[in-house]
């Protein structure tokens, strides 16, 4: 089991070199240097300079490096050319709404690659309704699909409602995309909370989003970076529960069965890959130590 | 050598930023760069060298550049020079980035 931890996914504006320079430090699983809505139309070749450079010099530390880029019938072309070969991590690739919309992408993307490049992934941003039904063929287009994101902003405007705090509108849209991620076995992050100032609001969302099924989240502001993150992570309830649960069944396939008994809970396989997850999780984040269980 | 179409500008006066306007210059005038830096006495020659270096790799010469400098990286002075060279008319090698 190899998992690339996305649970927050910082936005970094892409003309802004200050942020830009200083993007590694907020310790997110992903900086998303942002060429799309952050980045005014008359400044997007300054931005892609920019950026490209960034990607070249600059260190963003444990933090992945992702790019927003513009959607295919905008400057997405003129994006990938310039990007690819400085080598980011992924694309982030806003408004897809079919396959075939990855497959173009992906086209440009290998064109641009350079001759022993590590293979550059793609991050499907859905921001429409189409895009939220055509989410699992998304998923399913090219093993280097390797996550769906939600964009609720313009997904809620397509709807013509508005978006709320308890985020009651995109019920459907969240659900939905995340049944597509699982079933394709890629991972699910959720929209981001765009009021910077609202902890309680944020902890409120990021909650939901983590019991909905999602592995992470977009961030708008590095302040939102720590409560996500203690959201995302295991708990140490979890963790003593997940090291219980596999106590409890290698003690009874010890014994000659393939089911225990937890506390008077049924432990069975399902119940087991979902503690062994955590006890993954928890050793990736260094919260117990190495080979303990 | 190649001459540029007309003036541009690219950057902003916001920190760790460099603001880059480039003018034509007249034949044979060579590169003149008149550069204010919030840290001229530090890196002041390390600036001038970086803006001359992509107009050298990209192949101009005769050109004026005032370089309004707050503090940016080298990465950033060369994605300034690089975007106020295409807007100024240039045709670019972007193998230089």
């Amino acid at each position: 089991m190899e998992v690339k931890l996305r649970r927050s996914m910082l936005f970094i504006p892409g003309n802004n070199p200050g942020m830009l320079q200083n993007g590694g430090v907020f310790g997110a699983d992903s900086v998303i240097l942002d060429l799309e809505d952050a980045v005014a139309p008359t400044e997007k070749d300054a931005a892609r300079f920019l950026v490209a450079n960034a990607l070249r010099t600059v260190d963003y530390g444990c933090s992945e490096k992702v790019i927003r880029i513009n959607p295919l019938d905008t400057f997405a072309a003129e994006d990938i050319r310039i990007i690819v070969p400085c080598r980011p991590d992924a694309i982030l690739l806003p408004k897809v709404e079919s396959a075939d919309d990855i497959h173009k992408a992906l086209a440009m993307i290998a064109a641009a690659e350079e001759i022993n490049q590590t293979p550059v992934n793609i991050i499907a941003l859905l921001e429409t309704p189409r895009g939220i039904m055509e989410a699992y063929g998304i998923a399913k287009a090219h093993p280097r699909v390797v996550g769906l994101a939600l964009g609720a902003e313009d997904y809620t405007a397509s709807l013509g409602t508005n978006r709320t705090r308890e985020g009651t509108e995109i019920f459907t849209a969240r659900s939905m995309l995340i049944n597509a991620a699982a079933a394709a076995e890629i991972q699910s992050i959720d929209t981001p909370y765009t009021d910077a100032n609202d902890e309680d609001g944020l902890l409120m969302d990021t909650k939901l989003a983590k019991q909905l099924g999602f592995n992470g989240k977009l961030s708008i502001n590095p302040r939102q970076i720590d409560m996500i993150h203690s959201v995302f992570n295991p708990s140490s309830s979890d963790v003593d529960w997940a090291e219980q649960v596999v106590y409890a069944i290698r003690k009874a396939q010890a014994e000659g069965s393939g089911v225990a008994s937890l506390n008077g809970k049924m432990v069975d396989l399902p119940v087991v890959n979902r503690a062994e997850r955590i006890l993954y999780l928890a050793r990736l984040l260094g919260l117990i130590e190495e080979g303990k269980e | 050598m190649t001459s540029l179409l007309k003036t541009a500008q690219a950057g902003t006066l916001e920190s760790s930023d460099i603001m880059i306007t480039l003018s034509p210059g007249s034949p044979g005038s060579g590169i003149v760069i008149e550069l204010e830096s919030i840290v001229m006495a530090q890196y002041g020659e390390d600036i001038r060298r970086a803006l001359q270096d992509v107009v050298a790799e990209q192949g101009y010469t005769d050109l004026y550049i005032k370089a309004l400098d707050r503090g940016a990286l080298d990465c950033t002075i060369r994605a300034r020079m690089m975007t106020a060279l295409g807007r100024a008319g240039a045709v670019l090698k972007e193998a230089m980035l």
